[in-house]
């Protein structure tokens, strides 16, 4: 494994990065919000994406992917990050589109990867529960046999993209009590599927996410994924890959937050000197230089480590989450403080941070949930 | 890659030819082992150890073959320390020489004085020290005072230097001087090598809280030192004291960054530590009962699996050609508190029995802990202290006004 970009690395790098900073600036966020925007990105932008062959990074080429890896898609997705571009990589491409690449059966696979990569569906996991919190397998929504099919009920909250999505994956319990380690069950739902209905939430980073209410949706046998009872061996590994993709993006958008922070600090003039002068704040700043960088090394660790199917992955994936998770968190705190009495205006842009920095935080497993998860693994 | 897997073949044979049985699997770290000299003692299995690499420039693998070193790509030495970890090989030879003067006599060395030393370093014949530091500058190096007046084609040296790492076992000691009291103060420093045998040089080692005494005080009466021992120019020693700064952080980096690699795929030491202080576990495995003390092991292995992968980051990109990345800088901050951390954590999980000095009631690898928990105290300051590193951080990388 090495941790350096390839030659072909440092050139999507750039393009993602020119692309981002002429299409995508952080008003254009703003803007979504503002407008209540009701997909909460731009299907234009999107399709652009998967034009410059983005969207298709991790899927084979005989979906009409590029049959590359994390490693490449965690480029874009960190030039991404800086600028805090919603489109839907997390719930599309990483979530559910990994669990079809994954677990997908042929026609699963030849019915949705082709047009994802075009970037004409949009895809959403519905997998969390009010109870689960970080657990995968914490799962109450039921799949109930029905004739050849099943039927399915329950409630799954913050579903990324929900409202936009063309189809759904649901992890539901097909067996066992709602802890249960064992019997989950993956569906592929489409969204207008009789009895499923989405509700628009609303969250402090403005993404697109709802609440996803099954009542009774009954699906073919056709609509599981891998086999039932046996959900976990997929969603786990995508799961896997979602959470490095996911840490790629904080990266980003940790890197711009502390960038503007130090614009700040060279700017701001107080006592008569610029305050990134004072010794205080100098050491703090470099305090969050130190974070950002051990979790740069983390992030590209785990994603090559995954693309190289090393039996070490796991164990990456939650130092790199775990990082991320702390580090932006910490520089999106003390950029605001930084700011000072600016940085709690919504006319700056380091709030967005700051509230990014949270929603991400609390998204596949926070980092006291990945050292638990380290330690396990590590057998103590 | 083909070449390299022969070497990697010829490396593994040579070695399992030639490394003493009896070291095999001894391993060690970098702070422990031979560090050669006029006065070192060697096992008969370190002495056969150290001259056969040393014969083979395995002791300075990266250095030319033409001053004792091994000429190997980075690549190759990459290979070498693979090989020698597989066989848990320790090091056969250790110390200021290879790490720090070493380097910095290839970076600004006369061509007389590089084949004078580095051959001797190689070989682990010389012993160096460090004497940068004064009782008035310490953060604030370059207001060091000790003086030297040019006499003819000598250098007579007054002055004293402190906290000089292990200068009662030195033989040589590479110093920085002031030459021209009247100059700017990083414009009138002169970077010289002394023979600590020469009339005038004391040494007197210091006392820490640890009990024991690594670093001592060193005093200069009137010591004759010739002027073709100048490295670099004569009051432009600054540029070579800072390089070679640049090499102390990068060998303390590398001597905490260690760790977490070699204890990597061998279970947890501070977990393993953890169990035999805690009540209500069974010896079976499993979670720890304490969630807390278990919380904080993890985050201290990651911290040091995420260091780990930041050194091999910065060696990748160096490799690939690419300019030293700004993530060298936070080595030194980050290694030491790291490993501050993890003593501090040590001791806490023994409990009463982390407080042991000496004697009865003490197991003897509680005394060492406890020992090396209040030695850790001083990484912080050592080396430049943490907060000079974070000023350079805010100043060089990230651009910070003064």
């Amino acid at each position: 494994m090495q941790l350096v970009l390839t030659e072909d690395q440092e050139l999507l790098a750039k393009t993602a990065a020119d692309f981002v900073s002429q299409h995508s600036p952080v008003s254009r966020m703003r803007q979504l919000r503002d407008s209540k925007d009701p997909l909460g990105f731009s299907r234009e932008l999107w399709r652009e994406m998967a034009g410059l062959g983005w969207v298709g990074i991790p899927f084979s080429e005989g979906v009409g992917g590029a049959g590359m890896g994390l490693a490449e898609l965690a480029v874009v997705l960190e030039a991404l990050g800086r600028n805090l571009a919603p489109e839907p990589f997390l719930s599309t491409v990483l979530l559910a589109g990994q669990v079809l690449a994954l677990g997908g059966s042929e026609t699963q696979q030849r019915d949705w990867l082709p047009v994802l990569v075009e970037g004409r569906a949009i895809l959403a996991l519905a997998q969390q529960e009010a109870r689960s919190r970080f657990e995968r397998h914490r799962v109450a929504t039921r799949a109930v046999r029905d004739g050849g099919g099943w039927r399915l009920h329950g409630e799954k909250i913050q579903v990324l993209d929900a409202a936009s999505a063309d189809a759904l994956v649901v992890v539901a319990r097909s067996a066992g009590s709602d802890d249960a380690a064992e019997g989950l069950t993956l569906f592929l739902v489409e969204a207008r599927a009789p009895g499923l209905s989405v509700e628009r939430q609303t969250r402090i980073d403005h993404r697109s996410c709802g609440i996803v209410r099954l009542d009774g949706v009954t699906v073919g046998p056709e609509a599981v994924i891998g086999r039932p009872g046996e959900g976990l061996s997929v969603l786990d590994p995508a799961l896997e890959r979602a959470t490095a993709g996911l840490c790629a993006e904080m990266l980003g958008s940790m890197s711009q937050a502390f960038e503007l922070t130090l614009q700040h600090l060279k700017s701001r003039i107080q006592f008569g000197v610029p305050i990134g002068s004072f010794q205080a704040l100098k050491h703090r700043a470099a305090r969050c230089f130190i974070e950002i960088e051990l979790a740069r090394s983390a992030v590209m660790a785990a994603a090559r480590a995954l693309d190289a199917g090393e039996a070490d992955a796991p164990r990456l994936v939650s130092l790199a989450k775990a990082r991320c998770s702390d580090a932006f968190v910490l520089v999106a705190n003390e950029g605001v403080q930084m700011f000072g009495g600016v940085g709690m205006t919504d006319e700056y842009d380091i709030g967005f941070y700051l509230k990014r920095a949270r929603v991400a935080e609390l998204t596949l497993g926070d980092a006291v949930w990945h050292r638990e998860r380290w330690a396990r693994l590590e057998g103590y | 890659m083909a070449d390299l897997e022969k070497f990697r073949a010829e490396t593994r044979a040579w070695l399992q030819a030639n490394a003493p049985k009896a070291l095999v699997g001894a391993g060690g770290s970098e702070l422990e082992g031979v560090w050669g000299g006029r006065r070192a003692r060697l096992t008969p299995d370190q002495k056969r150890w150290l001259e056969a690499t040393a014969e083979r420039g395995y002791t300075a693998p990266t250095w030319p073959r033409e001053y004792g070193g091994g000429g190997l790509s980075p690549a190759e030495a990459k290979v070498l320390a693979q090989e020698m970890a597989a066989l848990r090989l320790p090091a056969p030879l250790i110390g200021f020489g290879l790490t720090m003067i070493g380097p910095t006599l290839l970076q600004f060395g006369t061509e007389e004085q590089k084949r004078e030393h580095l051959p001797k370093i190689c070989r682990g014949e010389i012993r160096w020290c460090q004497g940068y530091s004064e009782p008035n500058a310490g953060s604030d190096l370059a207001s060091l005072q000790m003086r030297a007046v040019r006499d003819g084609d000598h250098f007579v040296v007054n002055g004293q230097k402190i906290w000089t790492s292990y200068a009662d076992k030195a033989d040589w000691i590479f110093c920085l001087v002031r030459t021209n009291p009247a100059a700017k103060k990083q414009e009138g420093i002169t970077f010289l090598l002394c023979d600590m045998e020469t009339p005038g040089v004391r040494v007197k080692p210091i006392v820490l809280i640890s009990g024991a005494s690594p670093f001592c005080e060193t005093f200069f009466d009137d010591v004759r030192v010739p002027v073709r021992n100048v490295v670099g120019q004569i009051d432009g020693g600054w540029t070579v004291a800072k390089a070679l700064l640049g090499h102390e952080r990068s060998m303390i980096a590398d001597a905490f960054g260690a760790p977490s690699a070699r204890a990597r795929g061998k279970g947890s030491y501070l977990a393993e530590l953890a169990r035999r202080y805690l009540d209500g576990t069974d010896g079976t495995g499993g979670a720890l009962p304490d969630p807390v003390l278990r919380d904080q092991i993890a985050q201290n292995e990651m911290d040091s699996r995420a260091f780990g992968l930041t050194v091999q980051r910065s060696r990748d990109a160096a490799k690939a050609g690419h300019k030293p990345g700004p993530e060298s800088s936070l080595f030194k901050v980050y290694a030491t508190e790291l490993n501050q951390r993890r003593y501090e954590l040590l001791v806490r999980m023994a409990g009463p029995q982390g407080l042991g000095w000496e004697g009865a009631g003490f197991e003897p690898d509680e005394l060492e802990r406890t020992r090396e928990w209040l030695r850790s105290r001083a990484n912080t300051i050592e080396g430049g202290t943490s907060e000079i590193q974070l000023n350079i951080i805010a100043k060089r990388v990230l651009g910070l006004p003064d």
